[in-house]
């Protein structure tokens, strides 16, 4: 380096959170609520259809079994499908690929079941409303596959797309657990921070929840 | 026979287009795929938001910052005033990098000492922060090149320190030197390489999940018995239930081929029929597989998790959204296996190369080898099945 260089500046950049820029530090985190999104809202989307589709819907609605009944019965079968799914996609993700944890495993406990009760609503949502099992389908990829992987911030940065595909994202359950698990992995902050993503994730379930149950009662009367 | 197979085809056909809303959910979502893929999918940074944390306070760093908000990269969106507040910025993801511009600053410019400027990055997301890295690093050295009066013998005068928070992690100058390139590359670029790879996704999914699902509700409803007990023959069968969606799939192919030219004004530099040509030899490998999962399948649920162990790995080892220059070698040998890495390569080519058959004949070779012993040995499957 010549001495005489005259004004010179000195950019010194330092890197937090992921100091090699790794880039499986964070398609991991993510990559966990992508494939939740996708297996969850796949699970429960065909189960009422199903129903419909082999004809035993009639025979459930005759019976007293009320419609919340009903979706929390069919839902928590899954459930436990999807946590155990979620326990190896983290412990794959830890071990195999040795992605930092430096959050509290207690709120991505609590944000992973929250999360995973939506998606799973929503996939009953869907259910009750098609007649058939591939409507069903259709619906499930284009409303859990399509946002869970492009629109969740995933891989393609928020940031960076179209005003009108920001909007929208803001009503993808995924963008907010993405959030929530990439803070937990690589920042290690707490419910201070990630306060608004986990109340978000609360209101998506029992809203779903509750429009689930409004859908089923409603073919109930018909 | 082919009677047998029109009246198939002609019940399937209306059990599939019957309902207004079936309509729409084959023929809407691969446009409404194209369009979120077209929109959303580029790696580049447009308007990285930072904080601006200025301890010299000088008509210099005001200058700096001029620099940086008028690159067009940045947007200042905070003013940081002490440690706390760049910890709790950097911690609620509020800013992608915050600048430091320490107070001896101006002074050190004066005298013609090295001034420093301080870039602390968030590297949860390792792509947009090179990026970042790249354009503040490129910022400052024309600001300081600009600076000095003489610029071409100051080409040396800016050093560029990268170091993680750990102490390790420097990163290599030739990294960074191609990074900055990326400064000139023009946004249009990713968005032309992927939006003619979802012509050829659409098509693996419609075909082979539509298939499986066809024949499976048969199974589930309990018609598949009745199918039995008439005269119509497997091959009938088969031919009918995989014919209707071979359509529904070359339709979404033009669809997406379609929306890509007007929505995206994607190029399109090579022969229209040469890729509904390849199409056809893709679309065996898709109607073999749902085929091949009809057959393993009792429900159409099962049927969905099992798409999975055949849509994934073909989905992120086609070189689709991930390159496959990129992944480790082993995986590189094992996306040799998959078809659609194939077609992929030749959608690409087709579309942004203008290739034709002289040099996407051995791909073509594959694809149809692929594809008849796909669906050759599915349909064998199939046969065996219903015996």
């Amino acid at each position: 380096m010549k001495a005489n260089a005259a004004p010179a500046i000195d950019a010194r950049i330092r890197v937090w959170y992921n100091s090699s820029l790794q880039s499986k530090n964070f398609v991991v985190p993510g990559l966990i609520a992508v494939i939740l999104m996708i297996l969850a809202g796949q699970l429960t989307s065909l189960t009422i259809a199903r129903e419909w589709e082999i004809g035993a819907m009639e025979q459930i609605l005759s019976t007293p079994l009320r419609p919340a009944e009903m979706v929390i019965g069919k839902m928590l079968a899954y459930f436990a499908v999807g946590l155990a799914d979620s326990i190896i996609a983290l412990v794959v993700g830890v071990t195999v690929f040795s992605v930092p944890f430096r959050g509290s495993l207690l709120l991505l406990g609590v944000s992973t079941c929250l999360f995973l009760s939506g998606v799973l609503f929503w996939g009953i949502f869907i259910s009750s409303g098609a007649r058939t099992q591939v409507e069903a389908y259709q619906l499930g990829m284009l409303t859990t596959f399509l946002p869970g992987f492009l629109l969740s911030g995933f891989v393609f940065s928020i940031d960076t797309m179209p005003k009108v595909l920001q909007v929208i994202s803001l009503i993808v359950p995924a963008r907010y657990f993405v959030a929530i698990l990439k803070s937990l992995f690589m920042k290690g902050v707490g419910l201070e921070v990630l306060a608004d993503q986990v109340i978000f994730l609360m209101l998506f379930a029992t809203i779903v929840f509750w429009r689930a149950v409004s859908k089923l009662k409603r073919q109930r009367v018909v | 026979m082919w009677e047998r197979i029109r009246v198939i085809l002609y019940k399937e056909i209306i059990q599939v287009l019957r309902e207004p809303r079936m309509r729409a959910l084959l023929f809407f979502p691969p446009i409404i795929q194209l369009i979120i893929f077209g929109y959303a999918v580029t790696l580049d940074v447009d308007h990285a938001r930072i904080a601006w944390m200025d301890m010299s306070k000088t008509p210099e760093s005001r200058a700096l910052q001029a620099r940086f908000e008028g690159s067009g990269r940045f947007d200042v969106v905070a003013y940081p005033n002490s440690e706390d507040d760049v910890q709790r910025l950097l911690d609620q993801s509020d800013v992608h990098a915050v600048v430091s511009v320490l107070p001896e600053f101006a002074r050190d410019l004066a005298r013609g000492r090295t001034a420093q400027v301080q870039v602390l990055l968030d590297g949860t997301n390792s792509n947009t922060a090179s990026l970042v890295s790249a354009y503040a690093a490129g910022v400052i050295y024309e600001f300081a090149k600009d600076l000095s009066p003489h610029p071409a013998k100051n080409q040396q005068s800016i050093q560029i320190h990268v170091r993680g928070a750990a102490g390790g992690g420097r990163m290599p100058a030739a990294q960074l030197a191609s990074d900055t390139r990326v400064w000139f590359n023009p946004d249009l670029r990713s968005r032309n390489y992927f939006v003619p790879g979802v012509a050829a996704n659409i098509l693996l999914m419609v075909t082979l999940m539509l298939t499986a699902q066809a024949i499976i509700r048969e199974k589930e409803i309990g018609t598949m018995e009745q199918l039995m007990v008439t005269p119509m023959r497997p091959i009938e069968l088969i031919i009918g239930k995989t014919l209707p969606f071979a359509l529904v799939g070359m339709i979404n192919m033009l669809l997406v081929t379609g929306g890509a030219l007007l929505i995206f004004r994607i190029p399109f530099r090579g022969n229209f029929l040469l890729l509904m040509f390849c199409a056809l030899l893709f679309l065996m490998t898709g109607l073999g597989a749902g085929l091949f999962l009809s057959t393993i399948s009792h429900t159409q649920q099962q049927a969905n998790m099992g798409s999975f162990f055949f849509t994934t790995p073909a989905f992120m080892l086609s070189g689709f959204t991930f390159p496959i220059r990129n992944m480790p070698t082993v995986v590189q040998y094992l996306t040799y296996l998959n078809p659609l890495r194939y077609f992929m390569e030749i959608v690409r080519g087709i579309f942004l190369k203008g290739a034709g058959i002289s040099v996407l004949w051995p791909q073509m070779l594959i694809l149809t080898v692929y594809g008849v012993a796909i669906l050759g040995l599915s349909a064998l499957r199939f046969h065996k099945k219903l015996d």
